[in-house]
């Protein structure tokens, strides 16, 4: 009888003990830690393409197929961005009305610093993008904000890119709850299936990088935002980030949310705080 | 010659109850059931392009007095939002299984 008593004693205190192991697993999964997430992001695809050099992952598709590669340098002594870069650094120093400049904004003039945006600004307790943040600037000066998907803010944009190109990206979560969730609310929008299609922005740029759909390559999520903003042949002209997620949104057949959306921004915050210590290569072409 | 009539009557007969045009009330009926879960989609930030294309297939076909098409164009509005409900409430926990760790 004693005996008996031991055992079941025993095995309870087993239970227990499993019962808040297992607990302390599903706190500690369910906690945001993005240092531990970008190493295991950027790992899974060092894993998955071991021949891919790290820094050519923000090169998207042509990271993924030597053919392409190979046409896209060839391309590149003659861009397909080329014209819109040259409008933008135009735009860039041209005065506002008032006289004052886009460089009045922004740190160290605006030139590179396209790596640390978007930032969390911690006064509105929001994600900043670099496409938001030049229209406040706009605005702030008395002048019409830009169409945020293409011509002038994509031109913008380009410019921007280009004095940063080679930089690592470098994102900083700031120590505040706010940020944190921003970051988290990113990362449950990158995930999260959507659509007809019931596709998540994972399950082309995470479960499918360099597989096809029809006759597109797709890209690897690691280093995505990096190129940004890109010329793309099937647009036949230029696209920002915001018009790279409504296009993404619509292709799943989801209604796209409106672009500067606390969603994208949130999902623009995530994707690029995981590609810290990538180079930017923006402006880019794309198929 | 005499029995194949009487076939021919017994099967329109036959099929007369389920052939009653659809009319304004049944639409107007269709149609708010449609919207009512289409903005409950839009509400959850997860509205489907399908479903605003039938709203929108529904409508025409309601002007143009086609009944029948624009309640069938709205059933299929309303399965489309329910679905996408569902999708938006499954997935509140389910992308968690997605997560790279």
């Amino acid at each position: 009888m004693k005996q008996r008593a031991t055992v079941l004693l025993g095995s309870a205190f087993v239970a227990l003990a499993a019962l808040a192991f297992a607990a302390t697993r599903v706190i500690a999964a369910d906690k945001v830690d993005p240092v531990a997430d970008a190493k295991a992001f950027q790992n899974f695809f060092f894993q998955k393409f071991p021949n891919v050099k790290h820094e050519d992952f923000v090169n998207g598709p042509y990271s993924m197929n030597e053919d392409m590669k190979r046409q896209w340098q060839e391309k590149e002594e003659f861009p397909p961005y080329e014209f819109a870069l040259d409008a933008g650094k135009e735009m860039f120093s041209t005065p506002f009305k008032n006289g004052k400049t886009y460089a009045d904004c922004f740190p160290n003039g605006g030139i590179g610093i396209r790596q640390n945006y978007p930032y969390f600004d911690e006064k509105e307790g929001k994600v900043v993008t670099l496409e938001l943040a030049l229209n406040r600037c706009r605005e702030a000066n008395g002048e019409a904000p830009y169409s945020y998907v293409k011509d002038e803010m994509a031109s913008l944009t380009a410019y921007m890119a280009y004095t940063s190109r080679g930089r690592p990206m470098d994102i900083k979560i700031p120590d505040d709850p706010r940020a944190l969730a921003a970051y988290e609310n990113g990362k449950r929008y990158f995930y999260t299936r959507r659509g007809q299609m019931n596709f998540s922005c994972a399950s082309c740029h995470v479960q499918s990088p360099g597989e096809r759909i029809r006759a597109e390559t797709l890209a690897p999520a690691l280093g995505i935002l990096n190129a940004m903003p890109i010329y793309r042949s099937e647009w036949s002209g230029m696209g920002t980030t915001s018009r790279r997620f409504v296009t993404c949104n619509s292709q799943t057949r989801a209604v796209p949310l409106e672009p500067q959306s606390d969603e994208y921004r949130d999902v623009e915050y995530f994707l690029s705080y995981v590609a810290n210590g990538l180079p930017i290569s923006g402006p880019g072409a794309r198929p | 010659m005499k029995r194949s009539l009487a076939l021919a009557m017994l099967l329109v007969l036959s099929l007369a109850p389920s052939a009653r045009a659809a009319n304004e009330a049944d639409y107007k009926a269709a149609y708010a059931a449609a919207e009512a879960a289409s903005k409950e989609a839009a509400g959850m930030r997860n509205q489907w392009t399908v479903t605003v294309s039938a709203l929108a297939a529904a409508r025409k076909a309601a002007d143009g007095g086609d009944f029948d098409r624009a309640v069938a164009a709205a059933r299929e509005a309303e399965a489309l939002a329910k679905a996408s409900i569902f999708q938006a409430t499954s997935e509140k926990e389910a992308w968690k299984a997605m997560e790279i760790r």
